[in-house]
């Protein structure tokens, strides 16, 4: 067993690094750059029942350490996923990948995840109810602990694969939604998504991005992250995957020692696309300078 | 797509607002005209997308504007400074449909990627016009530089302080073209496929998030599917446009 190794709801992964949903597409445009078999795992691009363009541009504005992004799930839809976006990825990922699956409405979650529990290819689902970018669906069923509890109901119902149920930070209390997943049946929670956010631009006096608010990614989020991960790994028994500002490997292990199994690395990978390989050949340095054996035996550390 | 560290051997003022800056490193991934590169800034957290205007065995050229507090501090980068830059995005343009008589239309700091386009056609032996477009004299830049390379150079300006008065669109229609190239803000653009009589290419703008198709930040919709400006565009076909508005 190596010094890197977890296991993340019955999958053991070389490292707990994940590239996080949305930031890494399918996978390909990455693995010309390195070879993305060195990752953990990495969740694909939000994936609905029907193909999605999002939401009109400007979709993106900058921020102090942090960027805002409304896309607004565009994807190509589970139907291609499976039948086109899968079989490249094989050409380049041999390990399972986690399927990032949205909705906007509870049969919706339940149609793309059978589809892809289909897929062997496929380790994990990672539900997203968390998404502040659409109307209708995405954030308000993470933003009511009986509404994720129904899709995560949903979904166990269709699918054998570990369900992971990704949450919103947009709540007044984070501990009680993650509670209701946990006794719907889900295998984990990862959290953080984006913090909805706004610009304004001074020039135009009006919003930089088209949708006017969007979700507020990078390292400025990541106290929030570590906060909100700590709160939930204490109060749940599942798995935590821990994510919002990841950009280093001293940030993993701060994540992991709140509370997190596996580390998410989001927005950090727009902006240095290599971050992922890097942290994971930075962590056994780092490690020996704090003085960890093994990063399975820091998860929680912090009481 | 490669990330490195570049030397910045130039730095100067072309205009008030236009600045050159000329970055020493591996330039062997810039196939292409018309592709940009992305620079990483201190303090900020996106990297500042930049089009190529020229790339010798070793250096690349990009011109920019002065228009926000990043290339605000660019601008007054000394040189020596190093910059951590991914260079080669985009598509570029694709010179192998030009015909022999290839028209090219810039417009303010769209002129740049046009210069090594020019370049590249000339070079192929092509017989090329170019139509710079700006708003007034003291924003015209670049033109001794494509005539130097052997081009027919034409200028207009908004205000008709200098050139031709009024926009690129009103040189086009006396030129004999074969394909037409163009860079510029985006009524320029719709302007010159309204008034194009053969095909040709676009180079478009977006906010981006990354510059390598991974955040779906800088998405459109075209006649031929949806696209990212920054992986597969910046540069689309006249036909596969689709205006929006």
């Amino acid at each position: 067993m190596g010094r890197l190794n977890v296991n993340l709801c019955g999958i053991k992964l070389d490292n707990p690094i994940i590239p996080a949903s949305g930031t890494f597409g399918y996978g390909y445009e990455f693995a010309e750059l390195y070879d993305i078999n060195v990752l953990g795992t990495f969740s694909f691009k939000g994936t609905t029942k029907d193909p999605r363009f999002g939401n009109p541009t400007p979709r993106i504005a900058e921020c102090s350490a942090g960027m805002i992004n409304a896309v607004g799930l565009q994807n190509p839809g589970v139907e291609k996923v499976v039948s086109e976006e899968l079989p490249k990825l094989a050409k380049c990922f041999n390990k399972k990948v986690m399927a990032n699956v949205s909705g906007f409405a509870v049969e919706d979650y339940a149609y793309t995840c059978e589809k892809l529990d289909k897929c062997d290819q496929v380790g994990w689902l990672e539900v997203n109810v968390s998404c502040p970018n659409v109307h209708g669906g995405g954030m308000s069923f993470g933003t009511n602990p009986e509404a994720a509890a129904e899709v995560t109901r949903a979904v166990k119902k269709v699918t054998t694969k570990p369900v992971i149920i990704k949450l919103s930070p947009n709540v007044t209390d984070i501990v009680s939604i993650a509670k209701a997943c946990e006794e719907a049946g889900a295998d984990g929670i990862s959290l953080i998504n984006t913090l909805l956010g706004m610009r304004i631009d001074l020039r135009t006096k009006k919003p930089v991005i088209a949708n006017k608010m969007g979700g507020f990614s990078g390292s400025a989020i990541f106290p929030v992250a570590v906060r909100m991960v700590y709160q939930v790994a204490n109060a749940v028994k599942i798995p935590v995957v821990g994510m919002g500002g990841v950009s280093s490997a001293e940030d993993v292990i701060e994540i992991m020692l709140a509370g997190a199994t596996a580390v998410q690395v989001g927005a950090a990978n727009l902006v240095d696309p290599y971050i992922c390989r890097d942290i994971i050949n930075n962590l056994p340095a780092v490690m020996d300078k704090y003085g960890i054996n093994n990063l399975s035996e820091i998860i929680g550390g912090v009481k | 797509m490669k990330q490195g560290f570049y030397k910045i051997t130039e730095n100067t003022a072309l205009t008030d607002t236009v600045f050159k800056m000329v970055l020493e490193g591996d330039v062997s991934d810039i196939k292409n005209s018309g592709e940009f590169i992305n620079i990483k800034l201190d303090g900020k957290y996106l990297r500042r997308p930049i089009s190529v205007c020229d790339v010798s065995d070793n250096t690349v050229t990009i011109i920019y504007k002065v228009v926000g507090v990043g290339t605000e501090q660019m601008s007054k980068m000394p040189l020596g400074t190093m910059l951590d830059v991914l260079v080669g995005l985009g598509n570029g343009y694709d010179t192998s449909k030009s015909g022999d008589k290839p028209l090219l239309l810039g417009g303010g700091v769209g002129v740049p990627p046009l210069y090594n386009l020019a370049k590249r056609l000339i070079s192929q032996g092509k017989k090329v016009s170019v139509i710079l477009g700006f708003n007034e004299k003291d924003e015209i830049f670049y033109e001794k530089e494509f005539k130097d390379l052997g081009a027919e150079v034409f200028v207009t300006t908004v205000d008709g302080s200098y050139g031709t008065k009024g926009f690129v669109t009103d040189v086009m229609q006396n030129i004999d073209y074969t394909y037409f190239y163009t860079c510029g803000p985006e009524p320029m653009l719709k302007a010159i496929y309204k008034a194009s009589t053969t095909s040709g290419q676009m180079s478009f703008e977006e906010r981006m998030g990354c510059g390598f198709g991974a955040c779906m930040g800088c998405s459109c919709k075209t006649l031929t599917g949806y696209k990212r400006i920054c992986k597969d565009g910046p540069v689309m076909e006249k036909e596969e446009i689709l205006w929006e508005d």
